[in-house]
């Protein structure tokens, strides 16, 4: 029996530790293509942690129902049709974001992060656990791309939520909001996120020298392939 | 050549479980077909039903405020109208009422704006064509006695963010269109001689400005005989 995870450690670990963008660099599409602006940025996490949380909690509540030879079939017709009620909802309540999001919605479908967490957390997980580990990707996810979007907008545009923070003098770097910025930004977020996990991995190894594996190393079967 | 001879190779994986070979796939208890058919319909069917819902709670609210924008579009371009009046064009006529059964959506739609003393001020109207990168639709607003334009308003685009997309965020392209006479005629910035049918273009997206040229010079070709013969007529 693999030991207990404490609730929190279900819901934190998609936050930081293993951040479905900056740490497992998974959904990169919609993480590069619509973090142009804060607001599109906000909106994509949001609409991708709605369907995560949702489609996680069904699948975990319906998974004895499911013959494992038609789940990733069953999964992803699940998925899809949250994601068109996400897509309707934004249509109807915030035009401006669905126009700005454009086709990235319907593609949440395909986002891996969604399927993976249903093949590899919700499917085998109580309802509980398996909500926790949405709102903690989906959080995470969401996060990754405030961060991307609000760099790229603010150096792009001189401006966060379309309000100048910039001053009238500053002159936008375009390419930061043109798709070559996305990935600068990106690539600078993941240096980061590896220089600072190496330095704690060697601090780890100066205060235990002997220690021989990192307890902090994800159970296999969250790892996604 | 080896690629052909991959299936005799293989093992028999492609028979179902149950086969001679003992391994993990095939300690599996097997499915009936049935029931594996009648998830899949199962949720099919629920998919189906919740799509249904969210359409008829969604579909109102969709259709108004598709209406909505484009009425604040129309005011907008037309410098806030007392106010206006929608016309299909059929035929090669403006016709208030749509023919019986007609998806008024799709039918070719002009709004007349008439001022505070119920005079016509123009004609506002939709059009679209290839930009950049996809089709951009423009509103403008326009008087066929004059032939001089009111205004213009890009209402959908994907051109390049921070270049294509100034047609809409560079507030001396948009204004220039208020006053400038059609048929219009895009000029290099700063290269103008100051006649009024010129339009300085945006140094960076020359296509997309020209696009936004070239859909209002070619909707204007199209309608104008249309809209004077409607204003001469209903002076006399």
């Amino acid at each position: 029996m693999r030991k207990q995870v404490p609730a929190r450690e279900d819901l934190l670990k998609g936050i930081w530790r293993e951040n479905p963008v900056l740490v497992q660099t998974l959904g990169l599409c919609p993480a590069l293509a619509v973090t142009n602006s804060l607001a599109n940025g906000i909106a994509m996490g949001l609409a991708t942690l709605a369907v995560l949380v949702a489609s996680s909690f069904l699948i975990s509540v319906l998974k004895r129902y499911i013959p494992g030879e038609v789940r990733i079939t069953a999964y992803i017709l699940i998925i899809a049709t949250f994601v068109t009620l996400v897509d309707m909802t934004l249509q109807a309540l915030v035009p401006d974001i669905h126009k700005a999001l454009g086709a990235f919605i319907a593609l949440i479908v395909v986002n891996c992060v969604i399927l993976g967490r249903q093949e590899a957390f919700a499917s085998k997980n109580p309802v509980g656990r398996s909500v926790l580990d949405a709102l903690g990707m989906g959080g995470g996810f969401l996060l990754a791309l405030v961060m991307m979007s609000g760099v790229r907008e603010l150096l792009g545009n001189g401006t966060l939520l379309g309000v100048n923070v910039m001053g009238p003098n500053f002159e936008p770097w375009v390419i930061m909001i043109l798709p070559p910025g996305g990935f600068f930004t990106l690539g600078t977020y993941l240096l980061v996120f590896s220089w600072w996990r190496g330095r704690r991995s060697k601090a780890r190894k100066r205060a235990w020298p002997h220690e021989v594996t990192s307890p902090r190393l994800p159970e296999p079967e969250e790892v996604v392939a | 050549m080896s690629h052909h001879e991959l299936p005799t190779v293989l093992p028999p994986a492609a028979e179902p479980a149950g086969g001679a070979e003992p391994n993990a796939v095939q300690a599996l208890p097997e499915v009936k077909s049935s029931r594996l058919i009648g998830t899949l319909a199962g949720f099919g069917g629920l998919a189906g039903l919740i799509l249904v819902l969210a359409f008829q709670w969604t579909d109102p609210l969709i259709k108004k405020n598709q209406a909505e924008a484009l009425q604040g579009a129309v005011a907008e371009v037309l410098k806030n109208p007392v106010r206006t009046q929608r016309f299909f064009v059929i035929d090669g006529r403006l016709a208030t009422e749509a023919p019986a059964g007609a998806d008024t959506l799709a039918l070719d739609r002009v709004f007349l704006g008439y001022d505070a003393q119920d005079a016509p001020t123009g004609f506002a109207m939709t059009h679209s064509e290839a930009g950049f990168q996809d089709q951009v639709l423009v509103i403008f607003a326009y008087d066929p006695r004059t032939g001089s334009l009111f205004g213009m308003k890009v209402l959908e685009n994907k051109e390049t963010p921070g270049l294509g997309d100034k047609i809409v965020k560079d507030s001396a392209f948009v204004s220039a269109f208020e006053g400038a006479l059609a048929p219009l005629i895009g000029v290099k910035a700063g290269a103008g001689t100051g006649d009024e049918h010129e339009i300085d273009m945006i140094t960076g997206a020359t296509i997309s400005s020209r696009a936004v040229i070239n859909i209002i010079n070619h909707r204007i070709e199209q309608v104008d005989p249309v809209l004077k013969a409607y204003l001469e007529g209903e002076q006399s």
